[in-house]
């Protein structure tokens, strides 16, 4: 490795970035915690003042990811595209066999909602997690 | 296995360039896919699989799926947490990084697989079972499954998994950066013990299940 690579590379290794990977675990386990307190209260009807307060704390920690990542200048904005639009696909298979899942086993009305929230906050959340986490050690075009 | 949530990623999978730095970097990269186009069919017949099982909700089919796919998803996590990881920390960087290259790329799609097979088909069972009622005995049993799956799925999806695909891109470049490759690949250590705990906990949790 030439001194240059080596200091490009330990440049895009300390580069200052907002955290934009915490966020979004921090919004992922907020959905996480809400699904596991919907789901153990099914198929009975869950008491959903916690679980909604849940989703809306984790779907404004979300726009605030998004709103950070996106006054990022200095980015590999092709990595970060080319993984969400793959993982955002895989992801959306997954979200959507649990909601055929819920939808099967009957839920319906404002649990149905919220449930499906949670899966779409989720389903959005990992992309970008993933991406982010692949685009920021790629080198700035 | 009753779980709930997904967790796409060996959990104590391979921790195979942890002591990789720029001295002994990884040398130059060679042609691989990080995700296997090839495994892609075999990933879709078996969703398809599940979707249908789930569809007739026939006993057997369910059970099928979440036992298998448990028991794999528990066995591949463990296996490569505490034998294969270890073994290949000892191994030469270069052996580290090809062994890699080839492993990484598969467990890309297959855990996240096995993981949507278990929970999926898990929470049918349970359903099917009448153990998501609040009357049954097994009920908190349940819970406690959803719990270990929750914790799990936080440090999969959101340690391991974006470890796991940086380095794969990494490893993808003319010169990886070593350095890097080490540092990413440091979390597979850090949370194998915690991991580890969680399969052991499915483990008495799903047998207890099982013969109640």
């Amino acid at each position: 490795m030439s001194g240059a690579q080596t200091a490009a590379g330990a440049d895009l290794v300390n580069r200052k970035l907002p955290p934009v990977a915490e966020i979004a675990v921090l919004s992922m386990a907020l959905v996480i915690v809400g699904g596991i307190f919907m789901a153990a209260h099914l198929p009975a009807h869950p008491p959903l003042g916690f679980a909604e307060v849940l989703l809306v704390i984790a779907a404004v920690v979300l726009v605030t990811n998004v709103v950070l990542l996106a006054r990022l200048r200095d980015f590999a904005w092709a990595s970060f595209f080319l993984v969400v639009k793959w993982s955002l696909l895989a992801y959306l298979v997954i979200a959507g066999i649990l909601e055929y899942i819920f939808v099967l086993d009957g839920t319906r009305g404002q649990i149905l909602v919220v449930l499906t929230c949670m899966l779409a906050v989720f389903a959005v959340n990992v992309p970008m997690l993933l991406a982010f986490s692949v685009a920021r050690y790629q080198p700035v075009p | 296995m009753t779980d709930v949530v997904s967790t796409p990623v060996p959990a104590g999978a391979a921790v195979p360039l942890a002591h990789a730095g720029p001295a002994g970097g990884p040398g130059p990269a060679q042609p691989f896919q990080i995700v296997p186009l090839a495994g892609l069919p075999i990933v879709g017949a078996a969703l398809v699989g599940l979707v249908v099982a789930i569809a007739f909700n026939k006993l057997w089919g369910i059970d099928f799926f979440h036992v298998v796919s448990g028991g794999l998803w528990t066995g591949i996590d463990l296996f490569l947490g505490f034998i294969i990881g270890p073994i290949m920390g000892r191994m030469s960087i270069p052996a580290r990084v090809e062994f890699s290259k080839r492993l990484m790329p598969k467990m890309l799609l297959l855990m996240p697989t096995l993981v949507i097979c278990t929970l999926a088909a898990g929470w049918q069972l349970a359903r099917h079972e009448g153990n998501l009622l609040m009357s049954s005995p097994n009920h908190g049993w349940v819970i406690a499954s959803m719990v270990v799956v929750g914790v799990m799925a936080i440090v999969a999806i959101g340690l391991l998994e974006p470890a796991n695909l940086a380095v794969l891109f990494e490893l993808k470049k003319p010169v990886p950066n070593g350095a890097l490759i080490g540092k990413l690949m440091k979390r597979f250590i850090y949370t194998a013990g915690v991991t580890g705990a969680m399969q052991v906990a499915t483990l008495i949790i799903m047998t207890r299940l099982a013969s109640s």
